[in-house]
């Protein structure tokens, strides 16, 4: 099944080296209640392959999102991303189109959790929601929880993981964590 | 077979709420408070066809042979079936295949299945008591029978059929009372489409959302159902209906195993309480494109639709259908507008068969469906066209929810659904006689 362990390496960070902690792009603002209807519309939900749904990202809200952005770019929206339905494809696609980073004023609870689980990086930070525009360059150190927007000179500090989650996040993911569990 | 269903009463332990006692409960513990990170182990794991292939891919590569219990991971063909494109099909032979080797109890195909929120309850699968995670969003529903039943992602899905546990951080719990009588036509879709109004879609982000009072005792399990259902469009970790008689009556002929009735301790702590005078609450209308913004039918003025659908795990079940065939009986659906109606189960269009339910749907026009998702989230049978609208018992109606982006979804309960179809607006049953 080489087409599916290929479509699984791309969807988790499961390597030391593979995973970044210091990330830089663009931002591309949203504003509130972004959804998973926008995110990835149920019509391409009739696929596991990464790629797929990496075409369609942000289709329902930004139909040409995908042509515009670079490897790297970070979004950057208000209150409650992600909310609706808990399809997994949400975050994958959001990761699979290149995009490093998800920055929320707050996140819908199953999208918050499900990227945690992929391992595509996001952080709740309302002051960063707030002051960072469409365009601005974006620094971001995982480890330490520091947004830093090039293009104003500022720094922002984003809410800090509850230690369980950093476990999962430092495990690469949830399966990794499970089944280095498992192990033990 | 006789079911334990004594109370359990944590008198002398600290005072917990319903969602907590059912968390502590499975966790192993003895109490448990908001916000502490828990392990608990599952009574039932979910997932359907559009779901499962990821969390399967995932279970495969983590190298998993067995599911920690294949009487307790349940699988069911319900969003893109009976299969609409090749790619469908795939996914569902992924899922079918898998189901056969590991000699999977619960699995339902077309021809068996129904809409698994539906199905669930309706065959004892899911029981008071019970931790329940499912890889649908929606899977807040079986709080109704007094659950803790949360919605996952795929590899939330993947890890618990290996495991048979998940991570938990306790919710808060939000407290709902509903007071007074219902009027006509109001059902518990009315009810939730009113408190996600006066919340918003985050309202209740993160929380457990007690719907309790006196209208809640006097309310079918249909409409409890109905209401812990649309949890999550508040943005709720999950809903619950402590159990009473009319839970126990619900579940005592469909149980096949223990369960454990649970309730709130008096003193118990919420992070919020609200009052609903229900008298005064009218008939709702979700408008485009948020489950938030509800008015009263009275307040809508005149909206004409192309499209009304009836069904789907929010009200696809007999009290729907009963309340929409009382509406249609001896009418016609208006010459503009489709009109599709969804049993949300096999026992349910064969109930309503018996009933001559399904006569009256198609006498007035409409079209019957098997139990799918089908159009709630624009997969098939009744996509939208631009610049279409569609009045739905439903239960989201975000832009491309339904079809094309600039197309609309109204949401409502079954008696508004069924008499806009019949005016070619969004109308109530008053108008229709």
């Amino acid at each position: 099944m080489n087409q599916a362990t290929t479509n699984i390496d791309q969807r988790t960070n499961n390597s030391e080296g593979d995973r970044k902690v210091r990330l830089k792009g663009r931002a591309w603002k949203f504003g509130d209640d972004v959804n998973t209807d926008e995110i990835i519309p149920a019509i391409y939900l009739n696929t596991t392959d990464p790629k797929e749904m990496a075409i369609h990202c942000m289709e329902g809200i930004a139909p040409d999102f995908t042509k515009k952005i670079a490897p790297g770019d970070i979004i950057v929206a208000d209150k409650n991303f992600g909310c609706g339905s808990s399809r997994e494809h949400a975050p994958i696609a959001i990761k699979a189109a290149g995009i490093s980073c998800v920055i929320a004023k707050s996140f819908a609870r199953i999208f918050y959790r499900n990227a945690i689980n992929i391992g595509l990086p996001i952080l709740e930070c309302e002051e960063a929601a707030r002051r960072i525009d469409e365009g601005d360059q974006i620094e971001v150190d995982l480890e330490l929880g520091i947004i830093t927007n090039l293009t104003k000179n500022e720094n922002y500090k984003a809410q800090p993981f509850p230690e369980f989650m950093q476990r999962i996040i430092a495990a690469g993911g949830l399966m990794s964590y499970v089944m280095a569990k498992q192990g033990e | 077979m006789d079911t334990d269903y004594r109370l359990i009463n944590h008198k002398g332990q600290k005072e917990m709420t319903i969602t907590e006692k059912i968390l502590a409960a499975h966790a192993g513990k003895d109490s448990v408070e908001p916000g502490e990170l828990i392990m608990a182990k599952l009574d039932i794991i979910l997932a359907n066809d559009v779901t499962a292939p990821i969390g399967i891919e995932e279970f495969r590569r983590a190298g998993a042979k067995h599911v920690f219990d294949k009487n307790k991971v349940v699988l069911v063909a319900d969003h893109f079936v009976p299969n609409k494109d090749i790619k469908s099909a795939q996914q569902c032979k992924m899922m079918r295949d898998f189901a056969r080797e590991q000699g999977l109890k619960n699995y339902f195909d077309v021809g068996q299945m129904g809409i698994e929120h539906a199905l669930l309850p309706e065959q004892g699968l899911v029981l008071p008591g019970d931790a329940v995670v499912g890889a649908d969003s929606h899977t807040c529903t079986y709080g109704a029978v007094g659950a803790f039943a949360t919605g996952v992602g795929s590899t939330d899905f993947a890890a618990a059929m290996i495991t048979g546990e998940a991570w938990f951080r306790v919710p808060e719990s939000m407290k709902f009372i509903y007071y007074g009588q219902r009027q006509k036509w109001v059902s518990g879709k009315d009810l939730i489409l009113y408190t996600i109004g006066d919340i918003g879609v985050d309202g209740a982000l993160y929380k457990a959302m007690e719907f309790t009072g006196e209208t809640i005792a006097k309310l079918s399990m249909d409409s409890r159902l109905a209401m812990c259902n649309m949890a999550i469009e508040a943005g709720g970790k999950s809903g619950i209906a402590p159990p009473d008689e009319i839970t126990l009556e619900y579940v005592k002929t469909r149980a096949s195993r223990e369960f454990k009735v649970y309730a709130s301790d008096p003193d118990a702590e919420y992070c919020d309480v609200r009052e609903y005078d229900v008298s005064k609450i009218e008939l709702q209308v979700a408008f485009p494109y948020k489950p938030e913004n509800s008015k009263g039918i009275s307040q809508v003025g005149n909206i004409q639709i192309d499209q009304a659908v009836i069904g789907s795990c929010t009200n696809g079940r007999m009290e729907d259908l009963r309340m929409a065939a009382e509406v249609l009986k001896g009418k016609k659906v208006h010459p503009y507008v489709r009109l599709i109606v969804i049993p949300a189960t096999q026992n349910i269009y064969l109930q309503a068969l018996r009933e001559g339910l399904i006569e009256v749907f198609i006498e007035a026009g409409g079209a019957v469906s098997t139990p799918t998702c089908g159009p709630c989230l624009g997969g098939h049978t009744g996509v939208l066209a631009e610049g279409e609208r569609c009045i739905s018992t439903t239960n989201r109606n975000f832009r491309t929810r339904m079809g094309h982006e600039d197309s609309e979804v109204y949401l409502s309960g079954p008696a508004v659904a069924a008499a806009s179809a019949v005016l070619g607006r969004i109308g109530s049953p008053g108008e229709v006689y």
